[in-house]
């Protein structure tokens, strides 16, 4: 009974201090912030419950944006190598292919209309600042067209995206623009002083930002990374929520390769350890009833 | 040379030769330990055992690890982790390991100080414990900076630039540890030397000496009682074991010990395989960046108290730097447990909440010790420096006051 008592002590003493120096401690350092929010719906400028023209949506499609967009999946190759769109762009315009599934609804159609007030860089192309976005504002466009664009980029994007490669082409559309990550072999679309030089910031290899960051952070630094890192030139990428599990799924493929085997094989342990513990209790037990 | 008869037996073989017969009586079954304590006296064995844990684990590590600067961070979080087969286990059961053997050691060190295991004879123990504290403090703090993340680079600099506030060689003491003017390459691989090889040989010996120490006065026992070893060890060896007030270590105390070893090894694979995080901070994951200072610097959790105590000194008072007074406090923080012996004046061997005065010392001084340890880690901005401040003068005072309280102790439970 006594001994019970000493551990109860030693457990509280343990408790209390474990408590305050992680869960209490990260509370403090890392408030908490706004919860996700993926309908963007700050984001009014388009009217999203019109229905968009296929048909129509392509011919401006191909009109206003293969110019510096590459879709493979529609037959339309880059225009010009990488290094090339970097130095014109500063950074490489992703490919559309998968951007009708990947995106928001309601984020694409106002990144269209107004890209620089979607990804919330409002501070960084300020008019003060004479900087210009890179890619024009489509706001000449009626809210039925840019329907029509979405409709377009929708319907030729793949329906399902399931497993490791589905997840990296998700990544690489999404990010690999900007970011690189070496332990998969994928490095960034943009060449690293032009995307530092564009940035005024170099983006991280992501590799090891599952551990890093874990994924409670990224699910709300990737839906806007104004929220954790104010001031930040990181974009709000303006991804759907399940685009955005499959872009995190593919950190944890990358950088917690092992948490399968881990977690499986650990049950294990635990159960052996288990079984070592009862054969000691009861050889102790023997053992003592000679001496007490 | 003696006559050698032909063994009949490999036993005897090879008693002939070491004389193993002898060693195994008198290192095991003739080793007497008292029967009268309690499961506080396992922690030197789950130490033993966690340190040949950290051991073999570390060898496994350094057949992947690189000591570069360039590539000591993929080697760990690539090489190590994610192509070695079962390297992540190894590195899990090491990081986790060296944060958990602390644990373990400040709970045999209160429990030491609990007991007043520390005098009339076991100063030597003592000693040599907080011998072997210091060395693991090292050996913790060096292996830290091996995987070059972001927090091992920041808590390298942080921590070598207090040597920088010792008079006169400050400056020259900070680049000679670093051998360069900032933590580098050259400081990752003297530290990689120190970690693999130098401190865990003097580990090794300072664990036979504190073995060794413990040979003479014996392991004190719950209720701080003194007797015959001797005696106690005759009626034992006679048969009458139940009155016997000592047990012989093997296999009576082992039993026991691994008893508490399977349950607290529970414990340790339940943080080795699902919540290591404690042991291996995240922040650490991001590759070190000498240009990009992250938002909070702390060490390791087992250094947080020692560190509060040097932080806590955040202003001028009599014409000295709050830099200067807390160096000078993390001086004394860091000497003072091993002057315990001489500090408690009082000859009382009894559990601490079995002396009048000794007791109030000793759960305020946990107390404060957590205190410490929770604003370590938190931001020193507010309110929060403040706390460090009273914390740190509390522990300054409470050392300063033992002798005094320990000698009225004495006085008092003399007059009785
Ligand atoms: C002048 C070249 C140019 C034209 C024309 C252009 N874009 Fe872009 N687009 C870019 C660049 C450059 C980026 C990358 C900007 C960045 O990441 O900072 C981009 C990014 C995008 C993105 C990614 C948004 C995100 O949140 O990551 C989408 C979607 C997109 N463009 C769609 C279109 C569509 C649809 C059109 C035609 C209506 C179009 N673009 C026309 C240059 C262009
Ligand atoms: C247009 C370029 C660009 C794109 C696209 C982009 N990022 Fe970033 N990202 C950056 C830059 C630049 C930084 C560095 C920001 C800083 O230091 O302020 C950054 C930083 C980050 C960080 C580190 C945040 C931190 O706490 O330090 C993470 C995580 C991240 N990005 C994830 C992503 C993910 C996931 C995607 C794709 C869904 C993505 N990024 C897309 C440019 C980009
Ligand atoms: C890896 C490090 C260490 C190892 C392997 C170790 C091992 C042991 C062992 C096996 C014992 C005997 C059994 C017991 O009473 O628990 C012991 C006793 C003791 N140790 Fe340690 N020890 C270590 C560190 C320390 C430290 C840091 C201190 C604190 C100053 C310390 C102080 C003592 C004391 C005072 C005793 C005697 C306990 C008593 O008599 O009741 N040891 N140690």
């Amino acid at each position: 009974m006594k001994e019970f008592k000493i551990l109860a002590v030693i457990m509280a003493l343990v408790g209390i201090t474990y408590y305050g120096i992680e869960p209490y401690a990260h509370s403090v350092m890392h408030p908490e912030v706004a919860p996700a929010d993926f309908s963007f719906k700050d984001l009014k400028n388009v009217d999203t419950k019109l229905a968009g023209n296929v048909e129509n949506g392509k011919v401006l499609v191909e009109a206003n944006c293969i110019a510096c967009h590459a879709i493979e999946k529609a037959g339309h190759p880059a225009v010009m190598p990488n290094a090339d769109a970097a130095a014109s762009y500063g950074v490489v315009p992703p490919d559309l292919s998968q951007a009708g599934r990947i995106y928001d609804k309601n984020y694409l159609a106002n990144f269209i209309f107004d890209p620089v007030s979607a990804m919330h860089l409002q501070h960084k192309y300020s008019p003060e600042s004479g900087k210009a976005f890179p890619m024009p504002s489509y706001n000449w466009m009626t809210p039925q067209e840019i329907m029509d664009v979405v409709a377009y980029l929708q319907s030729i994007a793949p329906k399902v995206a399931e497993g490791k490669d589905a997840h990296k082409a998700t990544f690489e559309a999404a990010c690999g623009r900007c970011h690189s990550m070496k332990y998969a072999g994928i490095e960034a679309a943009t060449p690293v002083d032009t995307i530092k030089t564009y940035m005024g910031a170099t983006p991280p290899d992501l590799s090891q930002y599952i551990k890093s960051r874990g994924e409670h952070y990224l699910h709300s630094f990737i839906n806007d990374p104004q929220l954790l890192l104010k001031g930040t030139s990181m974009p709000r990428v303006g991804l759907s929520e399940k685009a955005q599990e499959e872009v995190i799924a593919y950190m944890e493929e990358i950088g917690d390769s092992k948490k399968a085997e881990r977690e499986s094989l650990g049950v294990w342990v635990l159960l052996y350890t288990f079984i070592f513990a009862i054969l000691a209790y009861l050889w102790k037990r023997k053992i003592w009833s000679e001496v007490h | 040379m003696a006559e050698f008869k032909k063994a009949d037996s490999m036993l005897e073989w090879f008693d002939q030769r070491l004389g193993v017969v002898n060693f195994a009586k008198v290192m095991m079954t003739e080793y007497w330990i008292p029967k009268n304590i309690n499961f506080l006296w396992a922690m030197g064995v789950l130490l033993t055992v966690l340190f040949t844990f950290l051991l073999v684990s570390g060898i496994f590590l350094l057949m992947y690890y690189k000591p570069d600067a360039a590539m000591a961070f993929d080697s760990v979080n690539y090489t190590i982790m994610q192509e070695v087969a079962y390297g992540w286990l190894f590195r899990h059961i090491h990081a986790v390991g060296a944060s958990v053997v602390f644990l373990v050691i400040y709970i045999h060190m209160f429990t030491g100080i609990y007991y007043g295991s520390y005098k009339k004879g076991r100063e030597m123990i003592w000693i040599s414990g907080m011998l072997l504290f210091v060395l693991f403090s090292a050996e913790g703090f060096s292996g830290y900076m091996l995987p070059w993340g972001q927090m091992s680079y920041w808590a390298a600099y942080v921590i070598t630039e207090i040597f920088g506030g010792i008079p006169v060689i400050g400056d020259e003491l900070v680049v000679w540890i670093r051998g360069n003017f900032y933590v580098a390459d050259s400081t990752l691989t003297r530290f990689f030397m120190l970690h693999v090889l130098l401190i865990p040989l003097a580990i090794l010996g300072a664990i036979v000496f504190h073995f060794y120490s413990l040979r003479f006065p014996h392991v004190n026992n719950e209720d701080g009682e003194f007797f015959d070893f001797d005696e106690e060890a005759e009626k034992y060896l006679a048969g009458n074991k139940k009155e016997s007030k000592v047990v012989p270590f093997w296999p009576v105390f082992l039993s026991k010990d691994f008893f508490v070893l399977g349950f607290f090894m529970l414990f340790f694979f339940y943080l080795v395989f699902f919540h290591y995080s404690f042991a291996m901070d995240p922040i650490n994951f991001d590759k070190a960046d000498g240009l990009k200072t992250p938002a909070h610097i702390y060490p390791e959790w087992y250094f947080l108290w020692s560190y509060e105590v040097l932080r806590g000194w955040f202003f001028e008072i009599a014409g000295i730097s709050g830099k200067d007074l807390g160096l000078m406090a993390f001086g004394f923080a860091n000497i003072i447990f091993v002057l315990l012996p001489w500090l408690d004046r009082s000859p009382m061997v009894k559990p601490a909440n079995q002396r009048p005065y000794f007791k109030y010392w000793f759960w305020l001084m946990m107390a404060d010790l957590m205190v410490l340890t929770e604003f370590g880690k938190l931001p020193p901005t507010g309110p929060n420096a403040w706390v460090g401040f009273w914390a740190s003068l509390v522990f300054l005072v409470l050392f300063i006051a033992l002798p005094f309280i320990t000698k009225a102790e004495a006085k008092k439970v003399e007059g009785k």
